[in-house]
């Protein structure tokens, strides 16, 4: 336990017995003697939470899923999910008399003759694209701050299933209204089904209830919509937040923050009045882009009709990547006993997700097991710090980008004026040579803040002050980065410490490179030298020791000049500074 | 009946008047002075200056067109003689014309996957003359009046089964390319749907007559003339509409949603977080202490 909660606890208590408790006393005693509030409350009121930007994005998650179950919870109230047929006699002209499902009826009727329905539509779709979008850029931070590593990797492996669960919520929502573009969408899943070998026909019959579209998918799809994925989103989310008041917020490293510790606000009222009005913000700008925004317009769809289809036909945005595959993927097809393999289906829709998702899941063990690094870890690392890994995912990002823009292809043709074809072929070999690319780009670009920030604790920043000496030749002064920075530069670990090399036990030759052990550990040995390779260290202290002397010697032989220059930038407080002469 | 005959009868007793033959000859020229007003624009086209347009079209023709389309609309072969510098004109209609030209399509700037529309180079008159040679040429569609294609003369509730049916043969036929919207879409290598927002309802029948470029050709066979009158109807209609949901995002589809859900909605949310997160309940001096 890190905090120190006794202070608070007789703090408490002492305040109770003062005097005759007022009435918000005495209901919360009846609470506690009945319910044990006190205790629980007691520990987690206060509890500290770190204070920075990028520990808010899960938040964003969080209150747009709270967004989605109070709009969702409206909508259930006039939508009929049914497949039954009846004629439109509602407020659209443009529909009247029009043959439609009663899905796609009360879809119509909630945003035109419903109070406040067709907001509600809105503010729910936008929601739902911030949910999972908002989980996206909360795993992106996670990823990089090095937040997956043990003790939270199970709290990784929870919110890539949340992220998985998320996206199919979004399909299944996105599938109800029974519009042209929903049902297309529904049309795809059905064909991707099928393009699984052997099952594939059997799936789709068992979920269509017969052949597509029958009238069993709506109502089904609505099931899993309101009941059984927020059932085990909520329960996931549950889990997410339990584990994370385990195992503490992580924290940057600085003065005073350790392994040990959590720096930051308590719960109470600091952090709870923080958390509570980013809710307000989240609702307000679902609610501004429900308001403002269209989205999903289904009036102009018109209702599902396999013989129908519309341009830019597109899924949600979260579902555009495999769509992107699917878009550029070779028409590929076997034929085996007498039945059709369909790769050109398969390949991207199926086992490409499949693989990524796997691959996501599996992320910090695989760099647990490469690194062979088993500690604790509470204190965030900047993405530089770990070059190979923010380079891997910033390829698998650039390899997802890129599916993405390809599931766009037909919007990126009409509106810069390509050729479809042409982004097609391009996007056929970015997609294996952009994450590459991205890869060695980002690692040398990490390997170079990492230089850089060791330039700036030897040799200090740059002042911009620029000194001619009596020559005529030009410097730029550096002036010392005063020592929180300096802390928090150097709060990491060198890499030798960071990992097990592969196969202690068989001893390791001149260059640190371990005997092989194990089966794979060949393997693991040479990627865990790539893993580390040409990163930079941080100074050890007798560097940084020589480097200050440097920095006085510089002074001095700045001896005799009036001034250094640094007077006259007029950004710093120059009263204290060690490296200013008086003249 | 009785009262006509009365009448008639009052009338024949002034046949033989002295005034009879001047008011006769004054009806007659009345008569046919109104006759000539009211079809004057059609006989001017048909009988008057038939071949006087023609010849101007010809004129306007050989100078624009015969490039391309060989001098008398017969189509050039490229070089390797596999593909058409430009298709032959016979039999395509005035109505071709009056759409590829008066929408700009033609003349064509410099070759390419497809035509874009630009600036129109004719007037109406030089395009009707066009039109005019090229229908010469061989029998092909007429250009459509404005009555085709309008509504005037519908009852209320005719007018909105010409709408909702408009809409149905639209989302059948059309959106596949042009979208649910009418915004466009993307055609093979370079090629695209035209998005129809803006498009002349004119040019919107001769499109669906004449299937110009990639398009397919809704013959009157295929798609009856009040069928297209209904479908620009829906068009029109769908211009008329207020956008209900709000900015319409370019009626692109999810692809548009996407971007202002990432732009919008995480840019403007990641904004608040950093706001959030730089003040705090405490003085910054404290805050800095404490860092």
């Amino acid at each position: 336990m890190s905090i120190d909660t006794s202070k608070v606890a007789t703090s408490n208590s002492s305040a109770a017995v003062a005097k005759k408790p007022g009435r918000a006393g005495v209901v919360a005693n009846w609470a506690d003697e009945r319910l044990g509030l006190a205790t629980a409350m007691k520990k987690n009121l206060r509890k500290v939470f770190p204070d920075h930007w990028s520990f808010m994005l899960g938040e964003i998650a969080l209150w747009s899923f709270v967004v989605l179950l109070l709009s969702g919870v409206f909508l259930t109230l006039w939508f009929n999910p049914s497949m039954g047929e009846i004629h439109y006699e509602g407020s659209y002209d443009q529909l009247r008399g029009v043959a439609m499902s009663e899905a796609y009826a009360s879809s119509l009727e909630l945003s035109f003759d419903v109070r406040g329905g067709l907001l509600m539509r809105q503010m729910h779709h936008w929601a739902a694209m911030l949910f999972i979008a908002s989980m996206m850029i909360h795993l992106l931070r996670v990823f990089f701050t090095g937040a997956h590593r043990k003790p939270r990797e199970m709290n990784w492996v929870i919110g890539c299933l949340l992220l998985i669960l998320g996206t199919l919520e979004g399909f299944t929502g996105y599938s109800l209204p029974d519009d042209l573009l929903s049902g297309t969408g529904v049309r795809a899943a059905d064909g991707f089904m099928k393009s699984i070998p052997v099952i594939g026909t059997y799936m789709s019959f068992f979920l269509f209830g017969g052949e597509f579209p029958g009238d069993a998918i709506i109502p089904r799809l609505y099931t899993i919509h309101i009941l059984l994925i927020p059932g085990l989103l909520l329960a996931l989310i549950a889990a997410h937040m339990l584990l994370l008041v385990y195992h503490k917020h992580t924290q940057w490293p600085g003065p005073g923050r350790t392994e040990q510790n959590v720096v930051g606000f308590p719960m109470l009222p600091v952090y709870a009045a923080k958390a509570g009005g980013f809710f307000f913000i989240v609702f307000g700008v679902s609610a501004l882009m429900g308001g403002l925004l269209t989205i999903n317009p289904v009036w102009k769809f018109g209702p599902y009709d396999p013989t129908k289809v519309t341009a830019g036909s597109q899924p949600d945005w979260y579902m555009g990547w495999p769509d992107g595959a699917l878009r550029i993927m070779p028409g590929w097809e076997s034929e085996f006993w007498g039945t059709t393999w369909s790769w050109n289906v398969f390949l991207p829709i199926i086992v490409l997700p499949g693989l990524m998702f796997t691959i996501l899941l599996l992320l910090p063990f695989l760099e647990a097991w490469i690194t062979g690094d088993k500690r604790e870890h509470h204190l965030l690392q900047r993405p530089r710090n770990a070059p190979t890994r923010t380079a891997l995912m910033v390829a698998l990002m650039t390899f997802y980008g890129l599916m993405w823009a390809a599931g766009g292809n037909d919007i990126i043709a009409i509106k810069l004026h390509l050729s479809i074809n042409q982004i097609t072929y391009f996007m056929r070999a970015a997609v294996f040579l952009g994450p590459v690319l991205a890869f060695m780009i980002t690692r040398r670009w990490c390997i170079s803040l990492q230089r850089q920030d060791n330039e700036k604790l030897l040799h200090g920043y740059e002042t911009g002050v620029i000194m001619r000496s009596p020559e005529g030749g030009y410097s730029e002064r550096h002036l010392p980065i005063d020592t929180a920075k300096a802390y928090a530069l150097t709060a990491r670990d060198r890499d030798e410490a960071s990992y097990v090399p592969v196969g202690t036990g068989g001893g390791t030759d001149a260059n640190g490179i371990p005997a092989p052990v194990g089966r794979m550990s060949g393997l693991r040995g040479k990627l865990q030298t790539l893993w580390f390779a040409d990163n930079v260290q941080k100074p050890t202290a007798a560097e940084l020791e020589e480097a200050h002397h440097h920095a006085e010697h510089e002074a001095h032989e700045l001896e005799g000049v009036s001034t250094d220059g640094h007077q006259l930038d007029g950004h710093h407080a120059v009263a204290d500074e060690p490296l200013r002469r008086d003249h | 009946m009785r009262l006509l005959n009365r009448s008639a009868g009052r009338l024949s007793r002034h046949r033989r008047g002295p005034l009879a033959g001047v008011v006769l000859l004054l009806l007659g020229l009345v008569l046919t002075g109104s006759l000539y007003a009211a079809f004057a624009p059609a006989q001017a086209t048909s009988a008057e200056s038939d071949a006087e347009q023609v010849a101007k079209g010809r004129e306007l023709f050989l100078v624009g067109c015969a490039f391309c389309h060989g001098q008398n609309g017969e189509g050039i072969l490229t070089q390797r003689g596999d593909t058409q510098l430009g298709p032959p004109l016979v039999g395509v209609g005035e109505a071709a014309v009056d759409f590829q030209v008066g929408t700009g399509r033609m003349p064509m700037s410099q070759p390419g996957q497809q035509a874009p529309d630009k600036e129109v180079v004719y007037s109406q008159e030089e395009i009707d003359a066009l039109g005019a040679y090229v229908a010469s040429l061989g029998p092909g569609p007429a250009a459509p009046e404005p009555e085709d294609y309008s509504l005037d003369g519908l009852t209320e509730e005719e007018r909105e089964e010409a709408i909702v049916r408009g809409g149905q043969i639209f989302l059948t036929n059309c959106t596949a390319c042009h979208n649910f919207n009418g915004a466009g879409g993307a055609m093979p290598r370079g090629g695209y749907a035209p998005s129809l927002h803006e498009t002349d309802p004119k040019y919107i029948y001769e499109a669906m007559l004449t299937g110009p470029q990639q398009m397919p050709n809704f013959s009157n066979g295929n798609l009856p003339p009040e069928e297209k009158r209904d479908v620009i109807a829906y068009l029109e209609s769908l211009r008329e509409t207020p956008e209900y949901g709000g900015f319409g995002l370019g009626g692109l589809g999810p692809v548009s949603e996407g971007l202002f859900a990432w732009l919008v909605g995480i840019g403007g949310l990641v904004g608040f977080a950093i706001w959030i997160a730089a003040h705090t309940t405490r003085s910054t001096k404290k805050k800095g202490q404490a860092a």
